[in-house]
């Protein structure tokens, strides 16, 4: 295995430590929404390992997708997707967003989960999520990072 | 000045579902809003008939996540009308108590939020951090923390003992008095004042005339509450107080929204107090006859409408869900328009949205490879047609 050198140590470092994410609804329940900003407020406190919300993704390094793909937001999600800035990864939350969930099969959503519309880096299953379920997701997420 | 136009969402940091809104600038006033919906249409309706009455509980909870219970609720009395069941009284006392469990974490919530388009952060935090207290009273009571499903066909899934009893009484003072705070501090923190005073205006009468509900319409001195209007389950036995203000704007709605919290405290200490013995449910045939209901249930949100229609089969024939925000949406752009770019999120909010609960009216053509919101009109000369098919016409008839 190669070894990194000092400067991809640095971007690797300042990557795990500062992970911006966007949260993007793509037609759920509310459900996941509720649980992830619960995740981000004082009893979980998401914050404390450098992950903050940010409006734009312009500015996001991960995309926290939640709920099935509505066929209105399937070229909205791919558009989101192209601004953000590369190195970018997707989080599937709930089971919605992982497989569609109950609403597999209604008329007007995608087939099949979110990873059919754009690449998914992460799935966290759970209907909804649980904060504690959003924390492993993300930690294993960034420890993937790392190697 | 020339006139701009510029699109809010659906992707907006202010708002955290989609829906689009059409915005005329004139500099920095709004001159014109308009409400574009159906990002969040999903077929639930639709896929309803499909599943049985059953799985369609676990369906229609996951119509919204906020108001979950509200829906299933409104949805399982239809159908236990139908099927002429009587459903015990510990039962219906169960289901109060969760209904005002949620509406605290709605309107916790709510708050939360309405802070956060303030940006005052720290009463955002304060407050959810709060919040989980009634969090962790429905996982106690449901089992789990947002969809909690307590409803089943002719009852409750689960009991509440004595040791969950003390636990919610124990909760309850702590939420009753953190809330208690936040009315002091909505009513008198100047920031707070500055930013919802005579802001997103929505005046009694053209409240009334755009059929405005729930905190909405109370917050502009329309005394409008299904639970006192028609009581439903336990609550003609219960006492509490019709919250209405006359501010009619933003600041109104805090304050409706604040003290109908501390109403819901009192209401479930009223109600574990009052817990029946009994059976917490009773068998219900899988097959339900034929036959129509409709329901209404006062939601968080406001009123909550569904209608079931029942063939004879262990499916619905029909379910059709109006959600209160579907009703106050038509307020909105009044609410916007004369006001001022930077508050258009918090007057969004103000009438705490859901658009998971309201986009129903989509239409999808699957071979044309196109879809498209219908208009009024559209839908009014679909549904003539339709039912000129069926040998009535409604063509003559005139909508005031």
């Amino acid at each position: 295995m190669k070894t990194k050198s000092l400067k991809e140590k640095i971007i690797t470092w300042s990557r795990v430590k500062s992970p911006w994410i966007l949260h993007f609804n793509s037609g759920g329940c509310n459900g996941c929404d509720i649980e992830v900003v619960d995740a981000l407020t004082p009893r979980y406190d998401l914050e404390r390992f450098g992950i903050q919300l940010k409006p734009t993704p312009r500015h996001a390094d991960v995309m926290v997708v939640s709920g099935p793909v509505t066929r209105q937001q399937i070229k909205r999600i791919k558009r989101i997707y192209d601004q953000m800035a590369e190195p970018k990864f997707v989080v599937a939350v709930g089971a919605c967003a992982c497989s569609g969930g109950v609403f597999d099969g209604c008329y007007c959503v995608a087939p099949g989960g979110l990873d059919k519309v754009v690449p998914v880096s992460a799935y966290i299953p759970g209907c909804p999520v649980r904060p504690e379920a959003v924390i492993d997701g993300v930690v294993k997420l960034l420890g993937s990072l790392q190697k | 000045m020339s006139k701009i136009s510029i699109p809010l969402g659906p992707q907006h940091p202010g708002l955290k579902e989609p829906i689009n809104f059409g915005l005329v600038l004139e500099g920095e006033q709004i001159d014109k809003a308009t409400v574009n919906l159906g990002y969040n249409h999903r077929g639930v309706e639709k896929a309803a008939e499909e599943r049985t009455y059953i799985q369609d509980i676990y369906l229609i909870e996951r119509v919204c996540g906020i108001c979950s219970h509200s829906h299933v609720t409104c949805y399982i009395t239809c159908v236990e009308e139908i099927a002429k069941a009587e459903i015990p009284e510990r039962a219906k006392a169960i289901r109060v108590l969760v209904g005002e469990l949620e509406r605290i974490h709605s309107h916790l919530l709510w708050l939360g939020i309405a802070a956060y388009e303030i940006g005052f952060d720290t009463l955002f935090m304060y407050v959810w951090r709060d919040r989980e207290h009634v969090l962790d009273c429905l996982e106690l009571v449901g089992g789990n923390r947002v969809h909690y499903s307590i409803n089943t066909l002719g009852g409750v899934r689960r009991d509440i003992t004595p040791e969950i009893k003390a636990e919610l009484l124990k909760r309850i003072d702590i939420l009753e008095a953190r809330t208690k705070y936040y009315t002091t501090l909505a009513t008198e923190e100047t920031t707070v004042l500055a930013r919802t005073q005579n802001v997103g205006v929505l005046p009694k009468d053209l409240g009334i005339r755009l059929g405005a509900c729930g905190p909405t319409a109370r917050a502009s001195g329309i005394a409008r509450d299904v639970r006192k209007d028609e009581p439903y389950l336990i609550y003609d036995k219960l006492d509490f107080k019709l919250i209405t203000a006359d501010t009619c704007d933003v600041f109104g709605r805090v304050v409706v929204r604040v003290l109908e919290t501390v109403e819901s405290c009192r209401i479930i200490r009223q109600v574990l107090n009052y817990l029946p013995e009994g059976p917490i449910s009773i068998k219900v045939p899988w097959k339900i006859p034929e036959g129509e209901a409709v329901n209404r249930y006062e939601a968080p949100r406001g009123e909550d409408i569904h209608y079931v229609k029942g063939n004879g089969t262990d499916k619905p024939e029909r379910v059709k869900v109006r959600a209160p925000t579907l009703a106050n949406y038509h307020a909105v752009p009044h609410m916007l328009e004369g006001g001022w770019l930077a508050d258009v999120p918090l007057v969004i909010a103000a009438i705490d949205p859901c658009m998971s609960c309201s986009d129903r009216a989509l239409v999808t053509d699957r071979a044309a490879a196109r879809s498209a919101v219908w208009s009024w009109e559209e839908m009014r000369r679909n549904g003539i047609e339709f039912y000129k098919r069926r040998g009535v016409d409604f063509s003559k008839v005139t909508l005031k």
